[in-house]
């Protein structure tokens, strides 16, 4: 099993702590299954004629990194290159600010491991195979706004998908400043973390209002010929229905479950879709 | 924030998405820290087939890099060590730590704050 990032240097007061949500991704993506899928469609051809161009991985809604930080950490078992760009986005400021120092940190780490245990399977592969993934930015932001249309090639998503009665707003920006700063009294400081917490999990009618918005823009974010999104799902976001909505999508579009775990009553409690043009 | 971001992100209101100048967004004030990263020749090759080269010199040249070629690097000009180091410096060695980002559509200015880019929006243009 593949080293799970620190996050120690986290603090969970406004920021989602790593669950068996986050670590059913860390287990599906670094799977038998799923990372012989991920490798034919990312791995390194050293031959000039058909040069894969680096792949940019996505995580939306990063909270603590923990997700970002094991893809970018374990990039040559789970996509065979380490040369993959990593880029995260969450509304809440200090979730960017954590995931920085996650990914870095355990890109770090692994290098460590790697040199301390004299690893050599790799060195004649690609040429890339010392390099470390470089964490290219986080950014505040709703979702994917600000990427550009067509750039993504992998997209990860644990989404706030619990539901419930009231979707919480979106921050504005300066609010986001200001939970930054530490002059604010104390029941202030509390309901400014209870709104960024809520954030992290209350999805909505279904649980599906803020999945609904991220799924709505998968087709137009995702690289057109390699994309692929990841999206974790839970029993009451109705996963059935979910999948058959995208096979409808236009363009040929295809979706199927790489993860899944806590059987109850013969029912996944949560899985991981994937979604591609097949 | 690292320069190469640049060439992947572009303004946040949903109108100017399909406006031309709203791509590359424009560095303002921008203040630049180098972090130091192993070169890796095949690392920059392979980045470089996805990279908006008109973008990227668009980039550069605000940010003060105005020694990159006219055109993209290709067959003979990527085994040219100085060429892959100097993009290597630019993209992936170079952050911008402050400053903002505008857009050329709209004119909205997003805020860099210790190398953290804020995209949320204000809700009049949501």
């Amino acid at each position: 099993m593949l080293p799970t990032p620190d996050t120690s240097h986290v603090s969970f007061d406004t920021i989602y702590e790593p669950s068996e949500d986050s670590y059913l991704f860390l287990d599906t993506l670094s799977s038998a299954s799923e990372s012989k899928w991920l490798h034919e469609r990312f791995q390194h051809d050293p031959s000039p004629v058909t040069t894969k161009p680096t792949p940019l991985v996505v995580e939306v809604g990063t909270g603590s990194g923990v997700v970002l930080g094991f893809v970018a950490a374990h990039a040559h078992e789970i996509f065979g290159r380490r040369d993959v760009l990593t880029l995260g986005t969450d509304v809440n400021r200090n979730a960017c600010l954590a995931t920085r120092e996650t990914v870095v940190t355990a890109v770090q780490e692994a290098q460590r491991q790697q040199s301390s245990t004299g690893q050599s399977e790799s060195d004649s592969d690609s040429g890339a195979s010392k390099s470390r993934t470089p964490h290219i930015s986080s950014l505040t932001a709703d979702l994917c706004s600000p990427l550009r249309p067509g750039c993504v090639d992998v997209l990860l998503f644990n989404p706030p998908y619990v539901p419930t009665d009231d979707l919480p707003r979106l921050p504005s920006a300066e609010e986001n400043q200001s939970a930054a700063t530490e002059s604010t009294s104390r029941s202030a400081k509390f309901e400014s973390d209870s709104f960024f917490l809520s954030l992290t999990y209350a999805g909505g009618v279904d649980g599906m209002e803020t999945t609904n918005r991220l799924l709505d823009a998968i087709p137009e974010v995702l690289e057109p010929s390699r994309g692929v999104a990841y999206v974790l799902l839970c029993k009451q976001n109705r996963p059935e229905e979910v999948m058959d909505r995208i096979h409808g999508w236009r363009g040929g579009w295809r979706a199927e479950i790489a993860g899944s775990s806590g059987m109850q009553a013969g029912w996944e409690k949560l899985v991981i879709v994937r979604i591609w043009r097949g | 924030m690292k320069v190469i971001t640049a060439n992947f992100v572009t303004c946040a209101v949903k109108e100017c998405k399909t406006a031309q100048t709203s791509f590359p967004l424009h560095f303002h004030d921008a203040e630049l820290e180098q972090q130091e990263l192993d070169f890796q020749p095949e690392f920059i090759r392979n980045i470089l087939p996805r990279v908006d080269w008109e973008a990227l010199r668009v980039t550069a040249n605000e940010l003060g890099f105005p020694s990159i070629p006219e055109s993209k690097p290709e067959g003979e000009a990527l085994d040219n060590e100085q060429t892959l180091r100097d993009l290597h410096r630019l993209l992936l060695e170079t952050h911008v730590a402050e400053g903002k980002l505008v857009c050329g559509n709209c004119g909205h200015q997003y805020m860099i704050k210790e190398g953290i880019a804020n995209f949320l929006l204000p809700s009049h243009l949501v």
